[in-house]
């Protein structure tokens, strides 16, 4: 089934990019995570131009969170406080991705700084995540419990200033800390279509230490918002959102999100991070062969 | 009548052959190449006649090249290098005219027809493309950067070179097949065609195909580009929308 993109310039198979979409809809569903991380390189493997393929993923991330987000505002399951905040970083982290997004084009270097963001971030959530679910795991099979986790943010956050009481979270922490995170997944979702939620939803557990039962939703909340604003931030600055590419990846994974989100209520907590965990390995080794091996493309080229 | 004169009338002639050079008249299959939804390219034969001026069989040995070009852009050529074990983009020059597409066809390879002088005066060949480099650069770099953006493009069926396609029946009727890829830029395209004998180009001609999105994808390159607020808009919605139905439909499940 041939497509042509109107945007992107050229025709691609429309089933590919469905099937495509329902993968990545897949993990959003699952995880609580965009699944951006993975449609954005599979779309520029494809031969989408990567700035069309960034702009375009984020109303994919969009579409597969909203009705995850629903469904967990409805369990209550959304810090609406925390979320609120995440999304105001969020916005700020767009703009700052808007701008840092052509420095690093009119320097070349976008995909190279990307990728290497990729891999260290990538790997050290996933290597973290993978070690304590693994540590569950191994706890759970011995019969000894574990030993409670004392602190339960990070100490850094506890020395900014300025306290907020966020109850759902059950934390008494500085909104600069997910104000800060916010902004960081704001630029990450700007410069490479992700959601952040790969990133937000580990930090928001590991680093702010919020609430178990209201990490998947508030992330998806604050997913939802910020690719939102990114898809305008794309249309009014890079002009690169093809909505006939975004529609073709929103069938996949709308629908693919539904399956995954079934999936998740049957697994067990810790087998589904040990599964992002995996994956999230697999993506940031992938990226790092990606840097060291000899490239497909020595010349590229881009238009003035 | 001078004894000379006859011997000199013989040699002017042959030398002032311009007045005995053939004209060409090509035309192609289609002139507008409309973009719409479904678009996979498009096949485009240019073909056509060489005739005397006076409009008979020119029958002379000719040989044709059609030369294909879309609209130039200024574009910067990256290239990439292991700097710490890491392949990055190292250095970039910029050409200020590269054609989005250049397509050339023969009836006999370039380099058995004219000269390198020649082939680069009329741009006949990849290996002569014009691409304008910006600023003082060394030949060897400016050689390698041109190399690999030409390279690139023929990989992505953007720039060929086929000098065989071109077929010439009966001294007097050319054709050339040229396909387009779906990536193709719009724009009017350049379809030239040289008649050359003995090395030297007599004759050439231009027509043109425009190339241009119709419809639906007219419509939303178009919006894009002037309405990025209410396109945009849109996006989301559409996005949310989506989303919330699947939402709906599974809970019916």
């Amino acid at each position: 089934m041939d497509v042509y993109l109107p945007i992107a310039n050229l025709s691609v198979n429309g089933l590919v990019i469905v099937v495509l979409g329902a993968l990545t809809g897949l993990l959003s569903g699952m995880f609580g995570v965009g699944g951006g991380f993975l449609t954005t390189p599979l779309l520029i493997f494809y031969g989408v131009p990567p700035t069309v393929a960034a702009a375009s993923a984020a109303s994919q991330v969009t579409g597969a969170s909203v009705s995850g987000a629903f469904a967990h505002a409805r369990r209550g399951g959304i810090d609406y406080q925390m979320g609120g905040v995440l999304v105001a970083g969020g916005v700020i982290g767009t703009g700052l991705g808007a701008l840092l997004f052509r420095v690093l084009q009119s320097l070349g270097q976008i995909d190279t700084v990307i990728s290497i963001l990729y891999v260290l971030m990538l790997g050290g959530i996933g290597g973290l995540m993978a070690h304590e679910s693994l540590g569950v795991l191994r706890a759970e099979r011995s019969g000894k419990p574990l030993p409670p986790r004392k602190r339960r943010h990070h100490p850094l956050v506890a020395s900014l200033p300025l306290r907020w009481r966020f109850y759902r979270s059950g934390l008494y922490i500085s909104p600069l800390a997910p104000l800060l995170l916010g902004m960081f997944t704001g630029i990450l979702t700007m410069l490479m279509g992700i959601g952040g939620g790969f990133i937000l939803v580990p930090a928001m557990l590991y680093i702010l230490g919020i609430g178990v039962n209201v990490v998947v939703g508030t992330s998806l909340f604050q997913i939802l918002f910020v690719t939102m604003a990114t898809t305008m931030m794309h249309a009014l600055t890079t002009r690169a959102v093809d909505i006939v590419l975004a529609v073709l990846l929103l069938i996949g994974s709308v629908s693919g999100a539904q399956v995954g989100a079934q999936f998740a209520q049957k697994a067990k907590p810790e087998h589904l991070r040990l599964i992002l965990a995996v994956v999230v390995l697999a993506v940031a080794a992938r990226m790092a062969l990606g840097l060291g091996y000899r490239p497909d493309e020595i010349y590229t080229f881009v238009t003035q | 009548m001078n004894w000379w004169r006859i011997p000199a009338l013989a040699l002017c002639l042959v030398l002032c052959g311009g007045a005995r050079d053939p004209i060409l008249v090509p035309e192609i299959s289609q002139h507008e190449i409309q973009v719409r939804q479904g678009f996979t390219g498009a096949d485009l034969l240019l073909f056509g006649a060489i005739l005397t001026p006076e409009g008979n069989r020119a029958a002379g040995d000719y040989d044709i090249v059609v030369l294909l070009e879309g609209p130039a852009r200024a574009i910067t050529v990256r290239e990439k290098k292991q700097v710490a074990g890491i392949w990055v983009n190292a250095s970039s020059t910029e050409f200020r005219s590269a054609p989005s597409f250049y397509a050339l066809a023969a009836s006999r390879p370039i380099a058995a027809m004219v000269d390198g002088k020649t082939a680069a005066i009329y741009e006949l060949g990849l290996k002569w493309l014009q691409l304008s480099p910006v600023g003082v650069i060394d030949p060897a770099e400016q050689k390698r950067f041109s190399d690999g953006l030409v390279d690139l493009m023929r990989r992505q069926g953007l720039y060929q070179q086929n000098e065989k396609a071109v077929q010439i029946s009966g001294q007097v009727l050319y054709q050339a097949r040229i396909s387009l890829p779906s990536s193709v830029q719009t724009g009017t395209y350049t379809a030239e065609t040289f008649a050359v004998r003995d090395g030297r180009v007599v004759a050439s001609a231009i027509t043109r195909v425009t190339v241009r999105k119709e419809g639906f994808e007219r419509l939303v390159a178009a919006s894009a580009e002037q309405y990025g607020f209410v396109y945009g808009l849109f996006a989301v919605i559409v996005s949310i929308s989506m989303g919330w139905i699947a939402g709906r439909l599974f809970a019916l499940i």
